[in-house]
């Protein structure tokens, strides 16, 4: 299940693991990334919380867990080398994994139809 | 509606700016391009490989006319506001100027150049109708205080610079860094320095308003010439060590904790022939000899996270004491690292010394850098 966040977070749910990253949308607007800020394994988050920093060269934003979970994985690559997230964002760029508390809570998010409208 | 929004103003660039994709954004009350389609990133290497193009005709362009037609009268009435020594410039040479306020803080960074029967002054936007109350308050009882409003001012800079202006003008190979001559570009008269604000080799033209347009789709003709929006303008700068008026230096700042003693000349510090006479002079000069208590320095985080202007520097992991403070900082494509610049307590300013930046609640270990990040291929 592909699901969508206003803040432009990408979340795939998997037996109630969702894999979570930025949009294709967000990628272009901030530009080549410079640094990715992850999670701690094992952090529990509450949804809207301040869950990674991604830098450019001109500027840092905030990546928000879109749901209440348990970070399980961060995906290290991305710390490596952080233009795999402008090359790949939408799978290989992925940020972290999130045991979610509520797997149901992800039904009310958007589908992908609903994002794209939403970015245009 | 918000009615008390001033509109942005335009630059004779603006129309073209936006045909070429850049990212528009209010800068300094102007519409200006933060990027093109390229990218910060790209853009910024591009113009250490090839040329980049920036317009900043923001900036203002200010003639000083000495009314009894002799320059050293201008000279000299400017030097009653700048630290710098203005009578030593000789015709066709830019220098690089502070107006200092009563307390030894800067008002803001300028460009000089002996025009033969005129000064040319160029100034920050953001300072510009500040600086204009400020030289005609000061100077017009000799000088004739004249902004140039219809003129562009356009960048040109990296290895490639030379010759892509030099295609539109051959002449212009000849000037070594800090020259300034008149050229007539596509037949109009420009002011053109070898000068700039990268780091690199480059160029700075005056442009009329009306050959703006043309004179800049020229330039990009050429394919080593790319636009460049200010994203990179700044991250090109703090490279290259360059202060941002508003940033780096401000009124709470002085020339010496700036570590810009060197745009002070001998001839205007204690000893020198025209020693003092610029406002702030009697704190300007004890710090020459005493030292000023905070430096700016050079700052390099140890690990990959960028940190930026406002972050509070450390002696260590846990200390409360804040003992600096990062004034500019991101990420250096050329220097394919961190960058930043800060001040810190004038005991801690010794190139290595480790400190700690405060970054979203955590201390992350930097070293106090030298300036500038690049080696900077100015053409001497």
């Amino acid at each position: 299940m592909l699901k969508f966040t206003e803040d432009h977070e990408w979340l795939n749910v998997v037996d109630g693991i969702a894999t979570v990253g930025i949009t294709t949308h967000a990628v272009e607007q901030l530009g080549d990334l410079v640094f990715v800020d992850l999670p701690e394994t094992g952090a529990t988050l509450a949804r809207n919380d301040a869950a990674a920093t991604v830098e450019s060269v001109k500027a840092a934003s905030d990546v928000y867990c879109p749901l209440d979970g348990e970070v399980v994985e961060v995906n290290e690559a991305i710390r490596n080398d952080p233009s795999l997230v402008n090359a790949d964002p939408q799978a290989g760029g992925w940020f972290f994994k999130l045991k979610l508390a509520n797997a149901a809570d992800a039904e009310a998010l958007m589908d992908e139809a609903a994002y794209l409208a939403l970015v245009g | 509606m918000d009615d008390t929004t001033t509109p942005l103003k335009k630059t004779p660039l603006t129309a073209l700016n936006i045909e070429l994709g850049g990212k528009m954004v209010g800068f300094a009350g102007y519409d200006m391009p933060v990027q093109f389609p390229e990218g910060v990133m790209k853009e910024h290497l591009h113009t250490r490989a090839k040329a980049g193009l920036f317009d900043v005709s923001h900036m203002g362009q200010v003639i000083l006319r000495p009314k009894s037609g002799k320059l050293e009268e201008a000279a000299l009435a400017l030097e009653r506001l700048v630290p710098v020594d203005i009578l030593g410039l000789k015709p066709g040479r830019q220098r690089y100027a502070l107006f200092t306020d009563a307390k030894g803080g800067i008002l803001d960074d300028l460009m000089v150049a002996n025009r033969g029967d005129h000064l040319f002054v160029v100034v920050n936007a953001a300072c510009k109708e500040q600086d204009l109350a400020h030289m005609r308050a000061n100077l017009s009882v000799l000088c004739d205080v004249v902004e140039l409003t219809d003129r562009a001012l356009v960048a040109l800079q990296g290895p490639a610079a030379e010759s892509a202006l030099a295609a539109l003008a051959p002449e212009v190979a000849d000037m070594a860094f800090m020259d300034v001559r008149g050229v007539s570009i596509l037949g109009v008269d420009c002011i053109v320095s070898r000068s700039g604000y990268s780091g690199e080799d480059g160029y700075e033209v005056s442009v009329p308003e009306a050959k703006a347009v043309e004179f800049v789709r020229s330039l990009l003709a050429n394919p080593d010439v790319h636009p460049i929006g200010l994203g990179a303008r700044d991250s090109l700068r703090l490279e290259a060590g360059l202060c941002l008026y508003g940033n780096d230096i401000d009124t709470g700042t002085t020339p010496v904790a700036a570590a810009l003693e060197w745009a002070v000349q001998k001839v205007r510090r204690s000893g020198g022939a025209r020693a003092g006479g610029f406002p702030g002079a009697d704190v300007i000069l004890a710090e020459f000899d005493r030292g000023a208590p905070r430096r700016r320095v050079g700052i390099a985080p140890e690990g990959r996270a960028p940190i930026r202007g406002g972050a509070a520097l450390y002696r260590d992991e846990t200390s409360t004491e804040v003992v600096g403070q990062i004034t500019s900082g991101g990420f250096g494509p050329t220097a394919e690292a961190p960058v930043a610049m800060g001040y810190v307590e004038t005991g801690l300013s010794s190139v290595g010394t480790r400190l700690f930046a405060e970054l979203r609640g955590k201390r992350l270990p930097v070293a106090v850098a030298a300036l500038p990040f690049i080696s900077p291929r100015y053409k001497r």
